[in-house]
């Protein structure tokens, strides 16, 4: 009996490791500038996990194998070991505080450390069931919102005051489109319930809550149509409220922020059909 | 104190049971039988949570197909016997909210708790034996809302915002989603007797593990699985008091008017909210529940981290490896869970600052989790190892408590938890740890004290089919949802095919429904084996395992005052295993016999 358990707990070990490295199931490729240092300390745990992981099972199959009961042969009589236990103890507790420190830098990166001055502004709203994503226009000044100018049957998704001067030029649209290689400062907030943005591709993830405005930064890397997902239970159609992040050149993007609100949404309609899903 | 109690050994304080039919088995004051009410409630519930469960894995493996049988069922919920996104989100609410309270916290501590605390510690019943039934019974009321909850709205089948009930979608009522209204209050009301009857318990537990035990049984004495109860106890005590009360405010705000958790300014299925709700933080809605939420994590899972200390030691026929460092640990574990609630919630817009603490204080627990699998480790070293059903799962437990324990070094670090959270990757983690780990302390306390409870075996045979079909099956459900989650699929969708970027899990979601399927149907061999053994099993003897602790001293099923009013006598820590010299390789708590060598108290 001993012998088909510790059989199975090395399948399952080389089953584990295997759909981790086998390389059909990876995030997505990252596109920012932080997504890089995420990943790789998640390689960084990931050598902790492997050698905890494979050691205590393989520990663990090895005892049952060797360990099965022989006759009346007894058992050898130990209370344990007070030395081995409080090496055990300290060498975890380092790893595992070492490991803790490490990965507060990106976290300090992204969402401590101010965004850098000039940095491409972005208001992203959610609401049941889209994304709403709120361009500051022409002038480069986002206009003033307030949820008593929200009116969705007349397209005021996102609350612009009217008589605000420079939310005339404002642009409200569902697709996200950012230059590649600048700064990008978001601020998210929503108008219902909780959502969460979820762009994979920039290993961005923030929730979306009414009454808060987020604030966070991130640069991306590489031009292209990327998908958008929500990632917090937000009712009945919380699947399906997806939308498209493009990542243009920054040629692109100083044209399309001298553009008017038809102008812009006309030429991000011709992006969108051009370019292919990443 | 115990002196002054138990002036003579032996002296008899015999109690008669009660004659009548209900105060016998149904208003019984008596822990075992309480016991056995909170077992087969949580028995019921995991299978209700397991047919729900079910479904969801249907749909994920094949979305939109049409399941004949559910037309019939629920002519509205499913049309066409299609599951539909809400209903797909309901069924997610009801399987976790039923499996964690009903199951998770209710078998291990109201069950096997109540049964064996009292015996474990030589004493005739629980401190307070009336509290105790009413803890049972506002347990059962507050599962019968729960399953009224699941029949609230016909087109949904029951609350449809996840077991978190995140607010304002649980708070602005049917406005935000179907279910959302008496579903939830029905819901949140259930949890709320929950609590009621959970702090009920706690007390009791940690009174009767204090000031009950015989003479003889110093703290160091207990077996590991009291210690865990206890931890347990004290872990409920502190934080249910917290889920009750934001189920209070929560349900105020759904039915008074009041806004708690909603804020200035909602805009909701195209209008500005008129109901004059406004200023409500939904942040502090996910402190609280999460101040609740974590603790509970280690509710669910410190009873079967006693027990597999407790049965790993009985069947490696050897001491418990560092048994004070296990103590040690246990509390270690439900102190830090009270500091790290904060890791739920890395993504929900509080102070950034805060996530470094929690952090770093989620790494530490990792500290005494590996401390424990240490000395599990160390406990099997150089062992006899019985292959029995109770031992197996054990083992069991112990390899799925590190392949589940351990992914948290990846959560627990907030710029790891950026592509993590919310996907599939933590729904494996959490089911491998406070899940399936968790059943498998329940499955080896249902083996391991099956005898004891019945007076009969189970059948080893149906027993060891059982495990291994469970513990391949659990592993090939769990593990592949790691590696969905990398690629990047939110939790909670009915369907992953409408974004491109997934189109690898897909066949991965087919795979782990079969494999789902098979597990659940490999519960039914349990199901089968515990009632045909209960009518003809095999005659248990008082002390089949040849176990140490109290409860193997007396008959199989135990007298209704359990030591038929003669107090034990401890002379001896509880796994006092293989010890040389001894003429038998066990030597029993009572056994007046001088062991050499056995740890200075």
């Amino acid at each position: 009996m001993g012998k088909i358990l510790a059989l199975l707990i090395v399948l399952i070990v080389v089953g584990s490791v295997w759909s981790f490295v086998s390389g059909h199931w990876w995030f997505p490729v990252g596109i920012s500038e932080h997504a890089g240092a995420i990943d790789a300390q998640f390689k960084r745990t990931a050598v902790v996990v492997a050698v905890a992981f494979i050691a205590s099972q393989l520990a663990l199959a090895y005892a049952v194998f060797k360990y099965g009961s022989k006759g009346s042969e007894r058992a050898i009589y130990s209370h344990g070991n007070n030395k081995l236990e409080a090496i055990w103890t300290g060498i975890t507790a380092v790893i595992f505080i070492i490991l803790a420190f490490l990965g507060q830098v990106v976290w300090y990166n992204l969402h401590i450390r101010d965004a850098a001055p000039g940095a491409v502004q972005v208001d992203v709203v959610g609401q049941q069931f889209q994304w709403n994503f709120h361009y500051p226009g022409k002038d480069g000044i986002m206009g003033s919102t307030d949820a008593k100018y929200i009116n969705d049957a007349a397209l005021n998704y996102v609350g612009l005051n009217p008589d605000d001067e420079t939310s005339k030029d404002d642009i409200q649209m569902s697709i996200l489109v950012i230059p590649e290689k600048r700064p990008v400062a978001i601020k998210i907030r929503s108008k219902d319930v909780i959502h969460d943005l979820f762009i994979p591709a920039l290993r961005i993830k923030q929730d979306a809550v009414p009454g808060m405005n987020v604030a966070m930064h991130f640069t991306a890397t590489k031009t292209g149509k990327y998908e958008i997902a929500c990632a917090e239970l937000c009712g009945s159609l919380h699947y399906n409220m997806k939308t498209f992040m493009l990542v243009v050149s920054q040629d692109e993007y100083d044209q399309l922020s001298a553009m008017s609100e038809d102008k812009f949404k006309e030429r991000i309609n011709q992006l969108m059909a051009a370019e292919p899903l990443q | 104190m115990a002196e002054v109690m138990h002036p003579t050994h032996g002296e008899v304080h015999h109690h008669e049971p009660p004659t009548g039919w209900l105060r016998k088995y149904v208003f019984s004051l008596d822990h075992k039988v309480i016991g056995i009410q909170y077992f087969f409630l949580a028995l019921f519930s995991v299978f209700v949570g397991m047919a729900l469960s079910l479904l969801m894995r249907l749909q994920l493996a094949n979305p939109g197909q049409k399941i004949a049988f559910l037309a019939t069922l629920f002519p509205q919920a499913a049309k066409d016997g299609v599951v539909t996104p809400e209903m797909y989100l309901s069924l997610v609410t009801m399987h976790g909210t039923i499996m964690v309270f009903f199951v998770l916290t209710t078998a291990p501590q109201g069950g096997f708790g109540n049964y064996f605390l009292p015996i474990q510690i030589g004493a005739a019943d629980m401190a307070f034996p009336l509290l105790n039934m009413l803890s049972f019974w506002t347990t059962f009321v507050a599962l019968a809302f729960m399953i009224a909850a699941l029949f609230c709205n016909a087109t949904t089948l029951g609350p449809i915002g996840g077991w978190t009930g995140y607010a304002p979608l649980s708070a602005l009522g049917n406005i935000a989603g179907p279910g959302q209204g008496i579903g939830v209050v029905l819901w949140v009301s259930s949890i709320g007797l929950f609590c009621i009857a959970s702090l009920l318990g706690a007390l009791n537990f940690i009174t009767t593990m204090l000031n009950l035990r015989t003479k003889g049984m110093s703290l160091m004495r207990l077996p590991l699985t009291c210690w865990a109860w206890f931890t347990t106890a004290v872990l409920s005590l502190l934080s249910f008091p917290v889920l009750m009360a934001a189920g209070v405010l929560l349900l105020l705000d759904q039915l008074a008017g009041t806004s708690f958790f909603i804020p200035t300014g909602e805009y909701v299925s195209g209008k500005l909210l008129d109901t004059g709700q406004q200023g409500g933080s939904p942040i502090l809605w996910q402190h609280l529940f999460w101040f609740f939420g974590h603790p509970e994590v280690y509710i669910a899972i410190l009873p079967g981290m006693g027990l597999t200390s407790h049965v790993l030691s009985t069947f490696a026929r050897k001491p418990v490896f560092g048994y004070k460092a296990m103590v040690y640990a246990i509390f270690a574990i439900g102190l830090l869970g009270f500091f790290v609630w904060g890791h739920h919630m890395f993504m929900s817009g509080m102070d950034p600052r805060t996530a470094i603490a929690f952090s770093l204080i989620t790494l530490t627990i990792g500290v005494p989790s590996a401390i424990k699998t240490f000395n599990w480790l160390g406990t099997i070293w150089n062992s006899r190892m019985r292959f029995t059903t109770p031992m197996l799962f054990s083992l069991g437990f112990v390899s799925l408590f590190v392949s589940g324990g351990i992914t948290g070094l990846f959560l627990g670090q907030s710029t790891i938890d950026i592509p993590l959270h919310d996907t599939y990757f933590p729904v494996g983690h959490f089911h491998l740890i406070m899940g399936v780990a968790a059943i498998f302390g329940i499955f080896t306390g249902t083996y391991f004290w099956f005898p004891k409870m019945f007076g009969r075996l189970m059948h080893e045979g149906l027993g060891k089919l059982h495990f291994f079909l469970t513990f391949i099956g659990v592993n090939a459900i769990f593990i592949p949802f790691h590696v969905m989650g990398m690629v990047g699929a939110p939790r909670r969708y009915s369907t992953h095919g409408d974004l491109q970027y997934l189109s690898s899990v897909m066949p991965l979601h087919k795979f782990v429904t079969y494999m789902a399927i098979i597990t659940m149907a490999a519960q039914f061999i349990f199901l089968f084996n515990l009632f045909w053994s209960m009518a003809k099993g095999k005659k248990a003897a008082d002390n089949p395992w040849e176990a140490t602790t109290l409860e193997w001293d007396i008959p199989s099923p135990p007298p209704f005052d359990n030591f038929g009013g003669v107090e034990p006598v401890v002379h001896h820590g509880p796994y006092e295993f293989s010890v040389p010299g001894a003429p038998n390789d066990f030597v029993m708590q009572t056994d007046p016999m001088v062991v050499e060598g056995q740890e200075a108290e």
